[in-house]
């Protein structure tokens, strides 16, 4: 700090840094999300902003548009919050314990990043459809999955999982083993020494897998189309509608719903964020 | 603050640049390529006109044509050639599709009177495919909205073979309520509750009702119902026909601007052409499309029945059923939101 404070006055838009390559990196790493994130993003805008204030409202407050924005979102959160469950369970076994095929089953998380969704979609009705493997034993319990909301639910589980795992993961096996054995010398219960200890360390990293996990669910398309039944108003996902919106030629509606779909997003990703700072600095203060 | 340009960085420059070079580029077509962009199912008429087309075009010129084609929902077919998709010739299941792309400047205004038949070189209609012994007995439309009869069909938003299937529907239930559109809309309602999975395409459809074995009908396109008997071996499928249905034009064009780039005009309309010769006719007919030819078609009578069919000029054309049914807010909207 001493070291900024004491250069010349002049206005200097980058700490000095021993490392090389600033510039070209900075260069590089601008131009590369301008073309990669940004440029998609603003020829979004720009559609949309054609519409106008009240063209948009107008288009984003159809029954339709608000009916498939409560079923995405929704989903998304009994999804990911599942995972969040589950995730950190599979994390914490993962890493703890050591068992016969553990990197088999280490290796099976990766899986639905690698998997084409569609492929995943078509699986996944095929097993939860009525007369499906899993569906025949659920339907006598009342319980249908496959073309049904549940079903938007359980594709959603599916893709998100492994975000919350792979966050999580590498904080439990950095975890220092000796502050646990200390709590247990010191007489903690095993429970003591994973809610004081274990879990406000890994807290951070949660959080931050749940906000990827939540992102991936809103975003997917390919698996749940599959397994949803896209019934309007019941099981339809925003992405349908905008693909639906773009097979009558729509661009402005599907820009207009897009637009709404990346406002949401972001809102929501930001309360996460917000959280976790929020987390990180009780922790540290 | 200056930052030397260092050799290496510049040779990492040149090593990016060259990476973006030799990303594949828009193929440029030879003038004896073709691609032609289709809907969802003509995939097996085309693989065996292509064939046919070929052997034809090489005794003519001495040269085979290199034939390509491309599959997908018939609106997200035409929404890709607008936007760049260097189709020689589109061959979509209605003409609002191909209107739209004219409407672009892509294709000539006229392009439906270029060709015989309004450029629909076959035909075909809406049938319903139940499972063998039509164990739920549905005879016709009425027998679809009966409750515990669960009806596949794709979404109307996304596919065009579902906007030809809630048109045969809604002339159904014109007919039978004696043209009281109150009542037809009532029909439709009762048609889509049980409606259990809304496909975004016909072929998706097919598949939902004949691999994952949901549904106890499927309403869809003649060609698919045919060709799902073929693959699946006599004895589990059958075709019921209904008292009314609808005439299917699905519409072919050539794509000038894009021949017109490519050189292929005189190859692309060619191919085209041939579609309307007894021999592209009885291609048309072994695929379960309806040919034109009425000697082709007499040839295949034993798998096209007579039947009641409707067109969309009574529906005042697909420029206005498109929006009247499908458009935000139209029939199929008011239909779902209650």
């Amino acid at each position: 700090m001493s070291a900024t404070t004491s250069r010349s006055r002049r206005v200097t838009w980058r700490e000095p840094s021993i490392l090389p390559g600033f510039a070209p990196s900075l260069t590089f790493t601008l131009l590369w999300l301008g073309i990669i994130v940004v440029g998609p993003l603003a020829v979004m805008l720009w559609f949309t902003a054609g519409l106008g204030w009240r063209g948009f409202l107008h288009i984003v407050l159809r029954p339709r548009v608000l009916a498939d924005l409560r079923v995405t979102v929704g989903s998304a959160l009994i999804a990911s919050l599942a995972n969040l469950l589950c995730g950190l369970l599979i994390a914490w076994v993962l890493s703890r314990y050591r068992f016969p095929l553990r990197r088999i089953a280490d290796a099976l998380v990766d899986l639905p990043f690698a998997l084409p969704t569609a492929v995943a979609g078509i699986a996944l009705s095929t097993l939860y459809a009525p007369q499906g493997w899993l569906g025949h034993l659920l339907l006598p319990l009342g319980l249908r999955v496959a073309f049904t909301p549940a079903g938007i639910v359980v594709a959603m589980m599916f893709v998100s999982l492994p975000f919350i795992v792979r966050t999580v993961q590498p904080v439990i096996d950095d975890l220092d083993a000796e502050q646990e054995e200390a709590a247990h010398l010191m007489g903690a219960s095993a429970w003591q020494i994973f809610w004081r200890i274990s879990f406000p360390a890994i807290l951070p990293s949660l959080l931050t897998g749940f906000a990827l996990a939540f992102a991936r669910c809103l975003s997917e398309y390919g698996s749940i189309i599959f397994i949803a039944g896209n019934k309007p108003m019941i099981s339809e996902i925003v992405p349908l509608l905008i693909v639906a919106q773009l097979d009558q030629f729509d661009y402005q509606g599907a820009t207009a719903i897009g637009t709404l779909m990346l406002g949401v997003s972001f809102l929501l990703l930001l309360t996460i964020n917000l959280l976790q700072a929020w987390v990180r600095r009780r922790q540290n203060g | 603050m200056t930052v030397p340009f260092t050799r290496r960085q510049a040779l990492q420059f040149a090593a990016l640049g060259a990476a973006g070079l030799s990303l594949p580029r828009a193929a440029q077509a030879a003038p004896d390529s073709l691609l032609n962009v289709s809907y969802d199912p003509t995939a097996a008429l085309w693989a065996d006109y292509n064939k046919v087309f070929t052997s034809y075009w090489q005794q003519k010129t001495g040269t085979a044509p290199t034939l390509r084609y491309s599959h997908g929902g018939s609106g997200a077919q035409a929404r890709a050639v607008i936007e760049g998709l260097q189709a020689d010739v589109v061959t979509l299941a209605l003409s609002y599709d191909i209107d739209a792309i004219a409407k672009r400047g892509l294709i000539a205004a006229n392009w439906q009177s270029r060709l015989p038949d309004n450029s629909t070189p076959y035909t075909s209609t809406i049938v319903f495919l139940v499972r063998e012994g039509n164990p739920k007995n549905i005879r016709d439309w009425s027998d679809l909205i009966k409750p515990g009869v669960q009806v596949i069909t794709p979404n109307p938003k996304t596919s065009g073979g579902a906007r030809w299937n809630v048109l045969a529907a809604w002339a159904y239930a014109l007919k039978a309520n004696g043209n009281n559109p109150a009542a037809a809309k009532a029909y439709l309602k009762s048609f889509f509750a049980n409606v259990p999975v809304l496909d975004t395409g016909a072929h998706g459809a097919t598949l939902t009702f004949t691999q994952r074995g949901i549904g106890d009908v499927l309403v869809g396109w003649e060609s698919d119902a045919y060709l799902s008997i073929a693959q699946a071996g006599r004895g589990k499928f059958q075709v019921v026909l209904p008292s009314v249905s609808i005439l299917a034009e699905p519409p072919v064009a050539v794509v000038d601007a894009n021949v017109d780039r490519h050189g292929t005009r005189a190859l692309a309309t060619a191919y085209l052409e041939y579609l309307y010769t007894p021999t592209g006719q009885d291609v048309i007919g072994r695929n379960f499309f309806r040919p034109r030819d009425p000697a082709s078609l007499a040839k295949y009578a034993h798998q096209f029945p007579q039947l009641d069919l409707v067109t969309v000029a009574q529906f005042g054309g697909w420029a206005k059923a498109q929006p009247e049914f499908f458009a935000d807010g139209g029939i199929f909207d008011q239909v779902y939101a209650g």
